[in-house]
């Protein structure tokens, strides 16, 4: 065979794992399956439920209500000038964001099983599908909080959105991708040792006390000196933090801290398609 | 011609037994080995894919140095008997997973259909399930599009196009899902024996679909089936696999012709030596013969004459609920009829520890035509399959006058069965 001829392979199925395997084209050629993945989701998940769609509101509602009661009434954590339940609605939001993000990427594979040995496209299709639809949940949510602010805004609560707050996607796709990263990781590892999945459930909950939802990031410096590392060393408190300073205008914006955030997402996101594309290959054999 | 898709030197190992305890010192040695530059452990070890021996090994070869070119535009067949490594060949072909060693080079898109509908969603609407299946497939939204009107009808969903595919009939689902499936348009399409769903009808339909792919728009096919006629009629050239090699490649009726002596070859060996039969192994059949009226064993029957099919089967402990089923298979592969253990008694079999035990089946009037013939013998207990062998028996019907009518049988399709026939000449005659 001539030269060319080897050369004019489409692609190869291989024994071989590249470290890095990431076809572009590829995935673009699938993006119609993406939209459709997370039409499917968003459109699926409160079929044949009376309130359908508003519970993408009950939900935060009822937790911040909740947390305003816990933390704020009973455990009188201070917010600041800031409306305790507006401080909590913005936190509940985006941390639920980032902690379904990870919950359901993290159950790629075992879920999606039945379809992943059957047919082949790009796996990375499945947790971006999910990065999506959870985002246009987080948008409705976000719709939410806006009706609130304006209220308590006309009702003279002392709230200011910051200018720096057209960054604030950005800090919403970083947790996206924060998200993306340690689900990808947790379902690989997954499909070998089952023992993770008992791990996400509950260290998903740990997560949120040591992530600054329900109080802000200055008091923990202040009453817990010793500990207030872990906070400190916490890239979704920085987010959770920055994302607050900029929607509400409290709390404290530290570039240090978004930097610090951006690589170590970065990081996390880089290591999780590593290792999200050596798993896809074999985990049918070893689910 | 030009070579579309080559194998070289394609291998797969699984490991046995129940991956748990051991993985992670497994992985660690592996690990250990790759650092210090070494070739994998336990890619040495290994033993070839046969069922029936007890393995030494925890690994095992599913597949070992298959190699095999395609052209353009041909229909290539993969025959094998269950275990051969086809689905294993079929899944690395359609990237579910990697060869443990080799690779696949490919100058077109591969689709496979290992399964038709995979992907529906119960609670989306039959279209919506057939841009979403379609997607997944690899087709892009415009495609399906394209062919939408065409697809929808080809299934006969028409009126349920936009109900929630929960409300389908499984029928109905496996009809809209193959034909999303038949409107693929691949460089290569690797199909797995989805042929055998849905009614007959459809099934007639989804062959002729089946051939309008491969003959009339000249695209590449990878068929894998045990049905022979199947791939007969639609594959240029095949490949036989045999615990995991490639036994024979060839032109389609000499593979076939191979596959079916190679099971002949089995005959020779007494039933109970026999090593290409599957199941627990808590009872084993013996012996299978086919008696006369004056108890003598027969290859060569007549139609219409009385037989017993005598079985030995020795039973290793005490055996309950024994179901024992008997298939008569033409030379095509297809089930002419089966007689059950199960079905006319009305006792429940239960069967003491014992070197032999005996059974017998009689047929009054052997109802086939002339040609020849398998049984497949299969035993089940409430333990579930106990022993299974294909081709248990080969024997041949070479004629006899199933009908007394002294005329000469013509038809060698399907079964005989008894029937009257006369004139009728007024409406009363009718009743």
């Amino acid at each position: 065979m001539s030269k060319l001829n080897e050369e004019s392979w489409l692609y190869t199925i291989s024994s071989k794992k590249k470290l890095i395997d990431f076809n572009f084209k590829e995935i673009w050629h699938y993006r119609d399956l993406l939209v459709l993945f997370v039409k499917r989701d968003v459109v699926t998940l409160y079929k044949q439920t009376i309130l359908g769609p508003l519970w993408y509101l009950i939900q935060p509602l009822f937790t911040a209500l909740t947390f305003t009661l816990i933390f704020n009434k009973v455990a009188n954590i201070e917010t600041g000038t800031v409306p305790p339940f507006l401080f909590n609605l913005a936190g509940i939001s985006i941390w639920n964001y980032f902690s379904t993000c990870l919950t359901t990427t993290s159950d790629t594979f075992k879920s999606n099983e039945a379809i992943f040995g059957k047919v082949y496209f790009p796996r990375i299709i499945v947790p971006l599908s999910i990065i999506l639809s959870n985002l246009l949940k987080f948008g409705i949510q976000l719709l939410i909080f806006i009706a609130f602010y304006i209220y308590y805004y006309s009702n003279g609560a002392a709230i200011a959105v910051d200018s720096s707050v057209i960054f604030f996607p950005f800090i919403i796709l970083l947790m996206g991708l924060l998200g993306l990263g340690i689900g990808m990781i947790i379902s690989s590892l997954v499909t070998k040792y089952r023992d993770l999945k008992f791990l996400v459930g509950f260290g998903v909950q740990l997560l949120m006390y040591v992530s600054a939802v329900m109080y802000p990031l200055a008091l923990m410096r202040d009453k817990l000196p010793k500990i207030a590392w872990v906070v400190e060393y916490n890239p979704l408190a920085y987010i959770i933090e920055t994302s607050r300073f900029m929607l509400l205008g409290t709390g404290t914006i530290n570039g240090f801290g978004i930097a610090y955030t951006v690589i170590i997402t970065f990081l996390i996101l880089f290591f999780g398609i590593i290792i999200f594309n050596r798993t896809e290959k074999t985990f049918i054999d070893t689910v | 011609m030009s070579v579309i898709l080559k194998a070289e030197n394609i291998s797969k190992q699984y490991r046995l037994g129940v991956v748990g305890t051991g993985t992670i010192s497994h992985d660690l040695n592996r690990w250990w080995a790759r650092i210090r530059g070494k070739e994998d452990p336990y890619l040495k070890v290994g033993a070839v894919n046969d069922r029936s021996t007890k393995a030494d090994s925890a690994y095992v070869w599913a597949l070992k140095s298959i190699n095999f070119e395609v052209q353009k535009g041909e229909v290539l067949g993969i025959i094998g008997k269950n275990g051969a490594g086809k689905s294993t060949l079929l899944k690395i072909l359609s990237r579910v997973t990697i060869p443990t060693t080799g690779e696949i080079k490919t100058r077109g898109r591969i689709a496979s259909l290992l399964e038709v509908g995979t992907g529906f969603h119960p609670e989306l609407t039959g279209r919506e399930n057939m841009y979403l299946n379609g997607a997944i497939l690899g087709m892009t939204k415009a495609e399906i599009k394209a062919k939408e009107q065409e697809i929808i009808e080809f299934s006969g969903c028409e009126r349920y196009v936009d109900t929630p595919v929960k409300r389908y009939s499984s029928g109905m689902r496996v009809r809209l899902a193959f034909a999303v499936a038949a409107f693929l348009e691949p460089d290569i399409l690797v199909i797995d024996e989805v042929l055998a769903v849905g009614d007959a009808e459809f099934q007639k339909k989804a062959i002729g679909k089946m051939q309008d792919i491969s003959k009339g728009d000249g695209r590449t096919v990878l068929f894998v089936s045990h049905n022979m006629a199947a791939v007969k009629n639609l594959c240029t050239r095949a490949i036989v696999l045999e615990n995991g090699t490639s036994v024979f490649e060839g032109a389609t009726d000499e593979a076939v012709d191979f596959y079916l002596s190679q099971n002949k070859k089995q005959e020779s060996i007494p039933l109970e030596e026999r090593k290409d039969r599957s199941g627990n192994g808590d009872f084993l059949f013996k012996d299978i013969s086919i008696l006369n009226t004056g108890n003598e064993a027969l290859t060569s029957l007549l139609s219409g004459d009385f037989y017993k099919i005598k079985i030995c089967l020795k039973t290793i402990v005490k055996q309950t609920d024994v179901k024992i089923r008997i298939q008569f298979i033409d030379n095509k592969g297809a089930v002419r009829f089966l007689c059950n253990s199960y079905f006319v008694d009305t006792k429940i079999l239960n069967l003491e520890k014992s070197d032999s035990n005996y059974i017998e089946f009689q047929i009054a009037k052997f109802p086939l035509p002339i040609g020849n013939y398998l049984i497949q013998l299969t035993g089940v207990s409430t333990d579930g399959i106990q022993d299974d062998i294909e081709n248990a028996l080969e024997f041949n019907v070479v004629g006899g006058d199933f009908f007394k009518s002294g005329r000469e049988q013509i038809s060698k399709e399907g079964v005989l069965v008894e029937y009257t026939f006369k004139k009728v000449f007024e409406q009363e005659d009718l009743d």
